[in-house]
C-alpha cells in the first residue's frame, strides 16, 4: 500500500476558547487536539484509539473539516483543504464522508429514510442513473436493509439499523475517505458484529479508506491495519496492528492494552501482570508539562517532566513519543531518576496470587 | 415440569437453610454458602402496548464468597433482575412472582418494610451511572455517613470516622479533603468509588453491581474491578455483577448466567460456560466478539437479526428467529415449546431443544473451530 497518502495530518491543532463572565472573556482553552501528524493511505484503515477526552472525535471532525482547526495543516489528495469555507469543501463531500456514533440522535426524525438517505445526492446536485430513489433502495439493500422501507421513519428501527442507515447515507456517493466515530459502541454485541463485516465488506467492495475511531480496543484490533493511540490531545504511538498488540513500546499503549479484560476465565488464574494506572486522565485545559502522561507513568523520570518526547519512528514504520519506551531502545539512558510520587514497577504491576 | 420442579432436589439448595449459624458477621466458616437464592422469578410489567415480560422464570443461586456473572444484551431483564432482588420494583406497576430468598428470609412475600431494612443492610447495589445514586446537593461524606446511620445507632463522629475509613479502602486519595466534595466535583471514576463506598458502609452480604464499570475507561475499569475482587475477598460476600461484557464477567465471575429475552438460556461456571459452551445464544454471543488477545484476520460471526421485544416473545425457543440450528431439533418444537433448563454437566445447565449429541457435534464441528 505504498504510494501517495490519501490523507495528510500534520501537526493538527484545535483549542477550544473557554469563555467566561458577562464579558465572555476568554481565560483558557481545552487543548482536544494538540499537534498530531499522520497520513491515511489509500485502501487501509487507520484505527485511532484512547480514553474519553483524549481528542478522538475532535481530531475526526477536523480531518473531515466539520471543525475549523486552530493550527496544522490537512491535505486530501495533495490538496490542502486546512481551512476551507463550507462552500469550498462542499465539492469534496462527496469524497470525504463521517459516520457518527449515535444512532438515535444523528438521524433526523421528521425525515424517511429515503430522505435521509437520498440527501447527499441532492445537496451534491447528483443525479445517478436510474434516478436518486433506484440508488438509494440499493444502498439500502447493500447495508442489509429492506429497500421497501424506504418511507419508514428512523423510530421505527433498532440501534442497528439505525446504524445501517447512517452507513448507506454516508456511503451514498461512493466517498473516498470515511471516518467513523465509534460506529459500534452504542450496539449490543451481536449487533456490533454485523456492523463491522458490513464495514468489512463495504471496504473491499467499494475500495474505501477508513478512520475508524473507537475506545475499545478489542474491536480496533479486529478492524484495524494500522493504529494510533492517543493521550491528552497527542498521538503517543501510531504502528502496524501486529507489532501494536504484541511489542507495544509507548507506556500508555502496554498500560491500557493490559487493562482490557480478557474473555477467558483460564487467563485470570494465568494472569501475572496488570498495570495499575493511578488516577485518570488529567484535564486537557491545563495538561501536564513535559510528557503529558507523566503523571500517571511509572517509568517516568526527571526528564520526563520537562521535556516532550518526539514522536519518532524506533522501529521500521513504529512510531513513539516516550524517552524511556519498552521494546526499543532507551532513549534518555543519562536520565535514571525517577521522578518523585513515581511508585516502583512492583507496585503498579499488579501480581495476582 | 416447570424449572422450579426440576432444580428443586438438585445439587442447589433452594428455600430457607437449617442449621446456618447466626446472621451477624461473614465469618469464613460461612463462605460457600447460598447466601441468595431466587426461584422462578417473574417480573411482568403493565404497559399500554401490552404485557412486558422483563423476566420470565429465572432461578439461581449466589453463594458467599462467590461473584456470579449475569450476561446479556441491552433489554434482556438484567437490570430488572437486580431490582426486582432489591424490592425497588414493589411501587410500579409490576407484577411479581417467584421466590428470592436472602439468608434465611423469603422476599417477595415479605412487606416492604422488612425489605427496605434489608436493603442498605444485608444486601447493596451499585449502578451504572453513580450519579443516579447520589444527591447532588449533599456532600459524598454525609451520604456516607447517613447511609451507616440508617442502620447503626451510633453517633455522628463515629459514623464519620467509618465514612473516612470506607473512602480510604475504595482508593479516594485524601479522603479527610474529599468528605465535604460534591458529586459534581469528582471525575466518574472517583465517583464509582465513592457509590461503591457507599453500597459497602454497611458490610452487606449482598453486593448487586448492575453495570459497574460500563461508563468507565478501560484503565479505570480495571481499578474498579478490582476493588470489588478485593472488597469481596475482604468481606466474604456474595457479589452478583451484571454486564453486558463478556471480557468483564471472565474477569470477575466465578459463575455465569446468560440471559436472553427475559429468560436464562444457559447457567453454569464461568469455566463451563467459556469453556464448553452449550447454548447457541451463548455461541453467538463467542463469535461476535473480537478478541483482544489474538490477531483475528477472519470475520465475525454475527447473530442474525436482533433481540426481540419482550412484548412479543416469540413462541417455543425465545432464540429460534435467529438461531442457525432451530430447525435440528425434530417436531418443530423449538418453534412451540419453550425448553426447560436441563443439565448437561455437574451445575451446568441450558435451555435448548437440541439432543445431547447433536450439540456436542455443533459445538466441536461447526462452531469451535469458526471462534
Ligand atoms: N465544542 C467544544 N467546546 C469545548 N470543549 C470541547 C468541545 N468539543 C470537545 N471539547 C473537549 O475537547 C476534549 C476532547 O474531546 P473529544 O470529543 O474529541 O474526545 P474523545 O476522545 O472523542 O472522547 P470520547 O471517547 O468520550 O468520545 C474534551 O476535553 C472535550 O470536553
Ligand atoms: N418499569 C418498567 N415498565 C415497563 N417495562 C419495563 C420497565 N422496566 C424495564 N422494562 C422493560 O423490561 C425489559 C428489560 O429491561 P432491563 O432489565 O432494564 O434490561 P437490561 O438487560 O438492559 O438491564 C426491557 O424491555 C425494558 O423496556
Ligand atoms: S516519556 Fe517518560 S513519562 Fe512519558 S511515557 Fe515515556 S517514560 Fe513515561
Ligand atoms: S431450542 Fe432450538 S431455537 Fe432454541 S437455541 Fe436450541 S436449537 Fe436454537
Ligand atoms: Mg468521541
Ligand atoms: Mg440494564
Amino acid at each position: 500500500m505504498a504510494g501517495e497518502p490519501l490523507l495528510k495530518v500534520d501537526g493538527l491543532v484545535k483549542h477550544f476558547p473557554i469563555k467566561k463572565g458577562v464579558l465572555q472573556r476568554t481565560v483558557g482553552a481545552v487543548q482536544a487536539v494538540d499537534g498530531v501528524s499522520f497520513d491515511v493511505r489509500p485502501g487501509e484503515t487507520l484505527g485511532v484509539v484512547g480514553e474519553s477526552g483524549c481528542g478522538k472525535s475532535t481530531m475526526g471532525r477536523l480531518i473531515t473539516r466539520l471543525l475549523e482547526p486552530t493550527g496544522g495543516r490537512v491535505e486530501f489528495e495533495g490538496r490542502d483543504i486546512t481551512h476551507l469555507s463550507v462552500g469550498q469543501m462542499r465539492p469534496l463531500r462527496k469524497d470525504v464522508q463521517m459516520i457518527f456514533q449515535d444512532p438515535y440522535s444523528s438521524l433526523n426524525p421528521r425525515h424517511t429514510i429515503g430522505t435521509i438517505v437520498g440527501a447527499p445526492f441532492r445537496l451534491q446536485g447528483v443525479t445517478p442513473v436510474g434516478g436518486v430513489k433506484k440508488a438509494v433502495q440499493e444502498m439500502l439493500e447493500r447495508v442489509g436493509l429492506n429497500p421497501e422501507h424506504y418511507n419508514r421513519y428512523p423510530h421505527e428501527f433498532s440501534g442497528g439499523q439505525r446504524q445501517r442507515i447512517g452507513i448507506a447515507r454516508a456511503l451514498a456517493l461512493k466517498p473516498r475517505l470515511v471516518v467513523a466515530d465509534e460506529p459500534v459502541s452504542a450496539l449490543d454485541v451481536s449487533i456490533q458484529a454485523q456492523v463491522v463485516n458490513l464495514l468489512d465488506d463495504l471496504q473491499d467492495e467499494l475500495g474505501l479508506t477508513y478512520v475508524i475511531i473507537a475506545h475499545d480496543l478489542s474491536v480496533i484490533r479486529h478492524v484495524s491495519d494500522r493504529i494510533a493511540v492517543m493521550y491528552l490531545g497527542k498521538i503517543v504511538e501510531l504502528a502496524d496492528r501486529k507489532p501494536l498488540y504484541e511489542t507495544p513500546m509507548h507506556p500508555y499503549t502496554k498500560a491500557l492494552l493490559s487493562a482490557v479484560p480478557v474473555p477467558d476465565p483460564k487467563r485470570r488464574a494465568a494472569r501475572t501482570s496488570r498495570i495499575l494506572l493511578r488516577g485518570d486522565v488529567p484535564s486537557p485545559i491545563s495538561p501536564p508539562s513535559g510528557c503529558r502522561f507523566h503523571t500517571r507513568c511509572w517509568k517516568a523520570t526527571t526528564v520526563c517532566e520537562t521535556t516532550e518526547p518526539p514522536l519518532i519512528e524506533l522501529a521500521p514504520a513504529h512510531r513513539v513519543a516516550c524517552h524511556h519506551p519498552e521494546n526499543a531502545p532507551d532513549q534518555a539512558p543519562a536520565d535514571t531518576q525517577p521522578l518523585a510520587g513515581t511508585p516502583a514497577e512492583d507496585q503498579v504491576v499488579h501480581q495476582s496470587e | 415440569m416447570s424449572e422450579l420442579e426440576s432444580e428443586v432436589g438438585r445439587s442447589s439448595v433452594p428455600g430457607p437453610r437449617t442449621g446456618a449459624a447466626g446472621t451477624a458477621g461473614t465469618s469464613a466458616a460461612l463462605e460457600g454458602e447460598v447466601f441468595l437464592s431466587v426461584r422462578d422469578l417473574r417480573i411482568h410489567f403493565d404497559t399500554d402496548d401490552g404485557l412486558v415480560r422483563s423476566v420470565d422464570g429465572i432461578s439461581f443461586d449466589v453463594r458467599r464468597g462467590r461473584t456470579l456473572g449475569i450476561v446479556g444484551e441491552s433489554g434482556s431483564g438484567k437490570s430488572v433482575t437486580s431490582l426486582g432482588i432489591m424490592g425497588l420494583h414493589r411501587s410500579h406497576s409490576a407484577r411479581i412472582s417467584g421466590e428470592v430468598w436472602l439468608d434465611d428470609d423469603e422476599l417477595i412475600a415479605s412487606s416492604e418494610d422488612f425489605v427496605r431494612r434489608q436493603r442498605g443492610r444485608k444486601m447493596a447495589m451499585i449502578f451504572q451511572d453513580p450519579l443516579s445514586a447520589l444527591h447532588p446537593y449533599f456532600t459524598v461524606g454525609a451520604q456516607i455517613t447517613e447511609a451507616y446511620r440508617v442502620h447503626h445507632p451510633v453517633s455522628k463522629k463515629i459514623a464519620k470516622a467509618r465514612a473516612l475509613d470506607m473512602l480510604d479502602r475504595v482508593g479516594i486519595p485524601e479522603p479527610a479533603k474529599r468528605y465535604s466534595g460534591y458529586p459534581h466535583e469528582f471525575s466518574g471514576g472517583m465517583r464509582q468509588r465513592v457509590m461503591i463506598a457507599m453500597a459497602l458502609v454497611n458490610n452487606p452480604e449482598l453486593l448487586i453491581a448492575d453495570e459497574p464499570t460500563t461508563a468507565l475507561d478501560v484503565t479505570v475499569q480495571a481499578q474498579i474491578l478490582d476493588l470489588i475482587r478485593d472488597l469481596q475477598k475482604e468481606f466474604g460476600s456474595a457479589v452478583i455483577v451484571i454486564t453486558h461484557d463478556l471480557g468483564v464477567v471472565a474477569e470477575i465471575a466465578d459463575d455465569l448466567l446468560v440471559m436472553y429475552a427475559g429468560r436464562c438460556v444457559e447457567r453454569g461456571t464461568a469455566e463451563q460456560v467459556f469453556e464448553a459452551p452449550q447454548h447457541p445464544y451463548t455461541w453467538g454471543l463467542l463469535g461476535s466478539m473480537p478478541r483482544i488477545d489474538r490477531d483475528q484476520t477472519e470475520r465475525l460471526i454475527p447473530v442474525r437479526g436482533t433481540p426481540p421485544s419482550l412484548i412479543n416473545v416469540p413462541a417455543g425457543c425465545a432464540f429460534h428467529p435467529r438461531c442457525p440450528h432451530a430447525d435440528v431439533p425434530q417436531d418443530d418444537k423449538t418453534r412451540t415449546l419453550r425448553p426447560e433448563l436441563r443439565e448437561v454437566g455437574s451445575g451446568h445447565f441450558t435451555a435448548c431443544h437440541l439432543a445431547q449429541e447433536e450439540r456436542t457435534r455443533i459445538w466441536t464441528e461447526e462452531v469451535e473451530p469458526k471462534l
